[in-house]
């Protein structure tokens, strides 16, 4: 028997916010999926849809990018960025074979441990269902 | 002695070929300073012919085309041992091109076909196609880029004088045109708003574009912002947007993931209903951020996807 599918998440949380609420998961003992490999941003708005290609290039099942709720960004307007890209990047990766349920921007604020961990909890467990990228077939060399 | 040069193509349109006869009054030029000895649309050598020579002794081989099929492969290989130098030619060559978007449907199958007699009671065979299409640096190496769909007459002419008659070669990889985005050489560049966004998504086939005025300030996908310069902006003097033909900056990995960035930064939304209607108004993303590149995507170099 072949081990069960664990799903690997890339997480990109903002300084301010989901970093944070992530921090308070952690010291308030919250248990979640161990599925998550956390990278910290200075803000949502600095995720790259190149980070996030190369995420998945690597080897990433799902890519989850957590930021300031609308308004409270410390950048003022770095979620709306992160947002727009967001809405696009989706939207092209999904013609590219990577389905939709593999990348989420969920809104997280310092004070919602309890959201990180439904969050990571809830993601891990779609992608299970998913199952991994399916990688291109290498091409024959003679 | 004079140089030996070779041109190839591979996955192609031909316009790569084209684009070397638009030389012009320059062609002569090149034949002063070079001998041409391989050159299938316009000269008749064969490949024994190639494979006769010692190796190395080809000075420059012009590759165009994408690698699509065992044959393409093959006479890529065998250019790359007799040659000293390869120039991976125009956008399909260093990224794959737009006969690259075929990886975007997945297998590519072989199209029957009906048996043809090789006059010996067998039968030809037709080259087999690959699953997916690839940039000519996956197969073989190759030491300098010449971007373009197809280039132009201006780069051609520099990438000539560089290699063939300065011989001041630049270092391996080099792509052979400046390495900054086509904005700032734009016309128009004057036009771009300080505060530039876009409301809404306009198709050039929905709008008649000024003729004067920053293409992305009028609602249309234009990806000058994300694109190598040096073609000297040909398209925005015809009136139409820059698809990226000239691929990315020495700083950019992957093409389409920069420019598509660039494009969803101008727009404006703020809400989940609104961005996704303004989305939707781009019928093609894929298509539209990685015309020229899909081979070159980083999701496509991933482990396994690779010809060697």
């Amino acid at each position: 028997m072949s081990e069960p599918f664990e799903p690997k998440i890339v997480a990109f949380f903002c300084n301010w916010c989901t970093y944070l609420g992530a921090d308070l998961a952690g010291t308030a003992r919250l248990k979640y999926a161990p599925n998550a490999r956390v990278v910290r941003v200075m803000c949502s708005g600095r995720v790259d849809p190149q980070f996030v290609l190369d995420a998945f290039a690597h080897g990433a099942d799902g890519v989850l990018i957590g930021g300031c709720h609308p308004g409270d960004c410390h950048y003022q307007e770095g979620n709306y960025k992160a947002l727009r890209r967001f809405k696009l990047l989706r939207r092209m990766l999904s013609q590219m074979g990577i389905e939709p349920e593999r990348i989420r921007l969920e809104w997280i604020s310092a004070a919602e441990g309890e959201r990180v961990r439904a969050v990571v909890n809830d993601m891990t467990e779609q992608l299970r269902q998913l199952g991994p990228v399916v990688k291109p077939e290498p091409v024959e060399a003679s | 002695m004079k140089p030996k040069i070779a041109f190839y193509w591979c996955a192609a349109c031909g316009g790569c070929e084209e684009c070397i006869v638009d030389l012009n009054e320059d062609l002569p030029r090149v034949t002063d300073v070079a001998d041409i000895v391989f050159w299938p649309v316009a000269l008749d050598f064969k490949k024994s012919d190639v494979a006769a020579m010692p190796d190395g002794s080809i000075t420059v081989t012009f590759i165009n085309g994408a690698i699509r099929s065992d044959e393409q492969l093959e006479m890529a290989r065998l250019f790359r041992e007799k040659s000293e130098i390869i120039v991976a030619f125009g956008a399909c060559a260093q990224m794959g091109g737009v006969p690259g978007l075929a990886n975007l449907v997945g297998r590519i199958t072989d199209p029957p076909s009906a048996p043809v007699s090789n006059g010996n009671g067998g039968f030809w065979r037709l080259p087999a196609l690959f699953d997916r299409v690839q940039p000519l640096d996956r197969a073989i190496q190759v030491d300098y880029y010449i971007p373009g769909c197809p280039p132009t007459p201006q780069i051609i002419r520099a990438a000539r004088d560089v290699l063939l008659i300065r011989r001041e070669l630049p270092p391996r990889g080099t792509v052979l045109a400046p390495d900054y985005a086509l904005c700032s050489e734009c016309p128009r560049k004057a036009t771009r708003p300080e505060d530039l966004h876009i409301d809404q998504f306009r198709r050039v086939q929905e709008c008649i574009l000024d003729e004067d005025t920053c293409i992305l300030a009028q609602g249309v996908v234009c990806l000058g912002p994300a694109t190598r310069a040096g073609c000297e902006a040909l398209c925005i003097s015809g009136n139409m947007p820059c698809t990226g033909c000239f691929g990315p900056t020495g700083r950019v990995k992957d093409f389409g993931g920069k420019a598509l960035s660039s494009i969803a930064s101008l727009m404006v939304g703020r809400e989940e209903e609104e961005l996704d209607r303004a989305v939707e108004q781009l019928p093609d993303p894929a298509g539209t951020f990685y015309r020229y590149c899909l081979p070159s995507s980083v999701l496509e170099s991933k482990p396994g996807g690779r010809v060697s």
